[in-house]
């Protein structure tokens, strides 16, 4: 076996590359097949409309991992995370305007219709180079990469930490959505970027497209999920999780800090950047009610449920907290916010470890488990 | 400034006074061949006539205009007399002469014929009329006929406002009159009375009189408006002079209203302050505490117009007052013993925590209330406006809100400085665990201090009612806001916070013309976050150890 495959295999116990595997095939084939292959009629028939909510949850569960890396191990709780994913977002979406082309309800061959609507006379400097997919790919990750390499690097050298960081990351995402309501900002606005048609020349509002969307996603999640893996596992990850529980001592003992959260935190941005510019597709629309403060600080409460520093958990719980959500706005709006907040509470209350951690211990009181696990040790 | 032009204005009148007293003695005959001129034929002459007679600005020619718009002005046939008649029976008219008010009893109809009006004379009427207002036994409604005059102004006037102008006594009228006059004088035909015109208002210094100012320098057609050179430089002059006291009036006006927009966010962000260095804990929930007060104030003003008689109704402010302090105090107080004090020492569960309770508060008061703006009604001692000079006027709940927050706030820190709970709370901000083996009870003082803090937003939430509208919402649009204030003056600092509220307010008020409200925050948030680069425990750090901790 290589090096590099053996420091691949290494990323899960055995169990854990089980569990990857099965949940991959589960929703990579037998999702798609069921939607796909299996004909209405059927009992096992997938709606489509499933596959695009499913779709949408891998996205969050993406934004839930970045935030994870960064809160779960390296103890920065960044309320903040939703502008790396709006960015990513409207990134994407740039791109999907410029597709349009000459066929938005101005006819304007270059200009989306909101530019048209404000009389702008030609493209804004920085909508250049939206019409190549390449370099909005590129876009998607440096933009957020790039916000958060400046934010984090004057954050971390002065060493905000703690509740401060998490306030300040909240005015930054806070300033954003401001930003972005504004017309001038040739963002569209309040009514941010929709109408879109295609993407790489695929209809978005035919089936096989929705059903496309869902499976890069639930690859990339897939692919997000290893890379964390990879990176939690290494040395800085050993690193990070020592700042998260002793900055101090780590700084006496030699090591940048600053950097290493900076790297990371960068990191997590250019995953939330990915995650938003996945979503975008999948829901049509893009505007700054994703920049709201609120929305950021719900992705926190995705991560506490599903349980800190597992990356495990925070897609367990993006899944969780968002199906609860499709099930409450839906059946009784009034409750969901009650919910909601109960849920804030009990977590950090009852539930430190979350779901996974809940679990974890659970499965420890059983004795057979626990004669297993003494055996393998 | 002002004495000065008080000083030129005295003058201006006493020059004015004997000459025109001169002038009045002569308009007895003038005003009797103002009258028979009336008796004409065409319609075109009457017209002529009536302005004529209006010129002469005597008040007499008020009922006489009045009875011939009304059909009551009539002349003698046997003498040609024009007198003011009265129905009085069948064909019977009881008449009066208009120049000496002389009753000369009824007659009828067949020895009088009527001076007869039609529409457009009736208009014409109606208009001198309305410039005859300028003599009307009440001040205010003199004030308003001068202002009127003021948006529509014609030379034809200048006659009738420069005599009511000598006639008047109150104080207030005689400078808005002379005011009209020169804002009149400035379409007067003769140019020296134009520069005099130019000359006295660039004395005003009053912005609204800028756009007459203005309109001397427009264009028109080939020329300007106002052909004479020498009298467009002189309004240039007085433009610019009114433009340096706008911009001035401007700094006042804006500083007033960032110290009223600071002194709100003082009342939100000072609990902020005093949980954060006293427990070290982010209050997410802290935004609710304003909105709860806020809803409290509106419940107790519906309580005060259900129960109590109308003459009680300004109190309930002051009812609102404590009975905020009391509600969000009591939920500030469950919330530490319910939930923060098993959060100890994990400040960002805390922060989430709260969070949730935010959320589960506001949906509880949008459920109780319903989601649409609930609106909290001024009392009359709060509402209206003082202007303090022409240009420059304030609405009162502002300056009662920045002397209440004032209140607030020095009660606070006398109870932080002088009580026995005050000190407590600053031996625990200093060092916690040191503080405990002193014998003070942390656990007590944590949970009091919480509630005070809810309490002084519940407070705060009661002076935001009266500016703006109550949804439950509010909280959420101050929370960014206090948070900055308190990263900015430094946690757990009384004068930090104060400062921090203020600079803030002003700077978003200056940044807000040049920038747009939005861009204005923006600026700030960014500025803020630039700031604690230099200083990242805020303007006021508390230095020492156990602030390291």
């Amino acid at each position: 076996m290589s090096p590099v495959m053996g420091r691949l295999v290494a990323l899960e116990s055995r169990r854990g590359w089980q569990v990857v595997c099965g949940l991959a095939v589960v929703f990579l084939l037998v999702v798609p097949i069921l939607n796909q292959v299996v004909p209405p009629s059927s009992p096992f028939h997938m709606p489509t409309f499933w596959v695009v909510i499913l779709g949408k949850y891998m996205c969050f569960a993406i934004l839930a991992l970045s935030l994870d890396l960064i809160w779960g191990y390296a103890g920065v709780l960044s309320l903040g995370q939703g502008a790396f994913f709006g960015l990513g977002g409207y990134a994407m979406g740039m791109y999907m305007m410029r597709q349009i082309g000459d066929r938005g309800v101005y006819g304007d061959p270059v200009l989306p219709d909101f530019m048209v609507f404000l009389n702008w006379k030609e493209l804004p400097w920085y909508w250049q180079g939206f019409d190549m997919f390449w370099f909005t790919v590129l876009m998607v990750m440096l933009v957020p990469g790039l916000l958060a390499f400046v934010f984090g690097w004057l954050a971390f050298r002065s060493r905000i930490s703690g509740v401060y960081f998490s306030i300040i990351s909240q005015a930054m995402v806070f300033a954003m959505m401001l930003a972005f309501f504004r017309n001038e900002m040739g963002f569209g606005g309040n009514n941010g970027l929709t109408d879109f048609k295609d993407l790489l020349g695929f209809n978005l509002s035919r089936d096989s497209t929705k059903v496309g969307l869902y499976v890069v996603s639930t690859a990339t999640l897939i692919l997000v999920y290893l890379t964390c893996r990879f990176v939690v596992r290494s040395k800085l990850g050993r690193v990070m999780v020592a700042i998260r529980d002793a900055e101090d001592r780590v700084r006496f003992l030699g090591y940048s800090v600053a950097w290493t959260k900076l790297f990371i935190f960068t990191l997590a941005a250019v995953i939330a950047g990915i995650a938003g510019a996945l979503y975008v597709p999948q829901v049509g629309i893009i505007n700054p009610g994703e920049f709201a403060p609120a929305k950021s600080i719900e992705v926190a409460v995705w991560v506490a449920v599903g349980g800190r520093g597992t990356l495990f958990g925070a897609i367990a719980g993006a899944f969780a907290v968002n199906g609860a959500k499709s099930f409450f706005t839906g059946a009784a709006p009034e409750i969901w916010l009650f919910f909601l907040g109960a849920l804030f509470v009990v977590v950090t209350l009852f539930l430190p470890k979350g779901i996974i951690g809940a679990l974890s211990s659970l499965r420890r009181r059983l004795p057979g488990v626990r004669q297993r696990e003494t055996k393998v040790a | 400034m002002r004495l000065f032009s008080a000083l030129l204005f005295a003058m201006s009148l006493t020059v004015a006074v004997p000459e025109v007293r001169a002038q009045s003695a002569s308009d007895g005959a003038a005003f009797a061949d103002g009258l028979a001129a009336l008796n004409t034929k065409g319609f075109d002459d009457k017209a002529a006539a009536i302005n004529a007679l209006a010129g002469l600005g005597d008040p007499r020619a008020v009922d006489v205009l009045q009875a011939m718009s009304e059909g009551l002005l009539f002349y003698r046939k046997e003498d040609g007399l024009v007198v003011v008649a009265k129905e009085a029976g069948r064909r019977q008219y009881d008449i009066t002469d208009p120049v000496s008010a002389e009753n000369l009893g009824v007659v009828s109809s067949r020895d009088l014929r009527k001076i007869s009006a039609n529409n457009r004379l009736r208009q014409l009427i109606r208009g001198v009329l309305g410039q005859f207002a300028l003599l009307d036994e009440d001040v205010d409604r003199r004030i308003a006929a001068a202002l009127d005059l003021m948006k529509s102004p014609s030379a034809e006037a200048i006659p009738l406002v420069s005599a009511a102008l000598t006639q008047e006594e109150d104080p207030a009228a005689q400078k808005v009159f002379q005011t009209t006059l020169s804002v009149l004088e400035l379409r007067a035909d003769d140019p020296a009375t134009r520069l005099q015109a130019v000359e006295q208002l660039a004395s005003f210094v009053d912005p609204t009189l800028k756009t007459h100012l203005e309109r001397l320098l427009l264009h028109n057609g080939d020329g300007f408006v106002e052909p004479d050179e020498g009298i467009r430089n002189a309004a240039a002059v007085a433009i610019e002079r009114i433009d340096r006291r706008i911009a001035y009036l401007t700094v006042i006006e804006n500083l007033v209203f960032g110290i009223s927009l600071g002194s709100v966010l003082l009342l939100a962000a000072i609990g902020l302050a005093i949980t954060f260095g006293v427990m070290g804990v982010i209050n997410m929930a802290h935004g609710e505490m304003i909105m709860i007060g806020a809803y409290s104030a509106f419940v107790v003003q519906q309580a005060f117009r259900q129960f109590l008689p109308p003459e009680l109704f300004g109190f309930y402010v002051v009812a609102a007052v404590p009975a905020a302090f009391l509600l969000a105090g009591t939920v500030g107080l469950i919330i530490e013993r319910g939930c923060i004090r098993f959060l100890y020492g994990r400040p960002l569960e805390t922060l989430l925590a709260t969070w949730g309770i935010s959320l589960i508060l506001q949906q509880a008061v949008r459920s109780l209330f319903g989601a649409n703006n609930r609106e909290v009604a001024n009392p009359a001692w709060l509402a209206g406006s003082i202007e303090i000079t022409s240009g420059l006027t304030f609405t009162v709940n502002r300056l009662y809100i920045i002397a209440f927050s004032l209140i607030v706030v020095a009660l606070l820190a006398a109870l932080m400085r002088y009580s026995r709970f005050g000190l407590n709370m600053r031996a625990v901000t200093q060092n916690r665990s040191m503080a405990a083996s002193m014998g003070i009870a942390t656990g007590r003082v944590d949970a009091l201090t919480f509630g005070l803090g809810s309490g002084i937003a519940g407070i705060g939430g009661v002076a935001l009612s009266q500016i703006s509208n109550v949804s439950p919402n509010l909280g959420q649009s101050f929370i960014v806001d206090s948070f900055m204030v308190v990263v900015f003056g430094g946690v757990g600092s009384l004068w930090g916070t104060i400062v921090g509220a203020f600079s803030l307010g002003i700077v978003n008020k200056f940044l807000e013309p040049f920038s747009g409200a939005i861009l204005g925050k923006i600026i700030v948030l960014i500025a803020i976050i630039l700031f604690i680069q230099k200083r990242p425990r805020g303007l006021f750090a508390l230095r020492g150890r156990a602030a390291e901790a």
